[in-house]
């Protein structure tokens, strides 16, 4: 599966579009990592914990994207964009939507 | 008494250790800048002749001391610039481009394209602002040596 966030696949020729797809995740924020980033934040810097957080949730939600462009018979994603929204005060919600398109080598 | 001493106590951890920390980390960024300067990113989509690509991305999530957040607290109150929260963007959002660019490296290409900066809001139980995540991302493209 290759994803870009351009309109093509460099190298490549796109054959059929199947249509948009997208995956999302809504985390919530985990205890022990508040505490310890409650601490952070008095000092200021990275919040490692919340940084990993944030990248497993959006791998998730582009996992999903491309399981979904999987069962459509897609072997590329064009076109990716992320989006966060907050929904309440500890919970996020991370989003991933892209075209599924099939693509074969350009000759 | 004991809470005003308390809050005293933070505001100099935060102004003294924040500071330090802020300065090693500009440091950092402007070293390892320096080292993977030779990766280009471009904000427009049209990539050059090449073999392949494949989407990037990079996130960091930073805080800002208990100091500054008292000071932005403070300018919050007449309005004005928030020095110390554009610090704060500037800090996320090298520190994104750099991991951004480290997993291009990483994957043999030298040109990122279509580069996208998302800032967001992280949120604690405690509900004061002065945290955010910053996601930078793009498609790094290999081989454009092929049709100079």
């Amino acid at each position: 599966m290759i994803l870009t966030n351009i309109e093509q696949v460099p190298g490549k020729r796109i054959v059929r579009h199947l249509g948009l797809v997208n995956g999302n995740t809504v985390r919530a924020k985990h205890v022990g990592r508040d505490i310890m980033a409650g601490l952070k934040n008095l000092v200021g810097g990275e919040l490692t914990g919340y940084t990993e957080l944030l990248t497993e949730s959006r791998d998730l939600a582009t996992q999903r994207m491309v399981s979904e462009a999987e069962a459509m018979g897609a072997n590329a994603v064009l076109n990716v964009r992320f989006s966060t929204s907050t929904i309440s005060q500890g919970a996020a919600e991370l989003m991933a939507y892209g075209t599924a398109v099939v693509i074969e080598d350009d000759l | 008494m004991v809470d005003l001493a308390i809050f005293l106590a933070l505001l100099c951890l935060g102004f003294f250790v924040g500071r330090i920390n802020e300065r090693r980390h500009f440091a950092s960024i402007q070293r390892r800048e320096e080292d993977l300067r030779d990766i280009r990113v471009f904000a427009t989509r049209d990539a050059p002749p090449c073999r392949s690509g494949a989407l990037v991305s990079g996130n960091v999530v930073v805080s800002v001391d208990y100091f500054k957040r008292f000071v932005a607290f403070l300018v919050g109150l007449f309005g004005g610039q928030i020095g110390a929260y554009e610090t704060l963007v500037e800090r996320g959002r090298r520190e994104a481009v750099l991991r951004m660019k480290h997993e291009a490296q990483g994957q043999g290409a030298s040109t990122i394209v279509n580069v996208k900066l998302m800032t967001s809001r992280v949120f604690y139980s405690d509900r004061r602002v002065g945290s955010i995540e910053v996601l930078a991302y793009g498609t790094a493209i290999q081989g454009t040596d092929i049709n100079p």
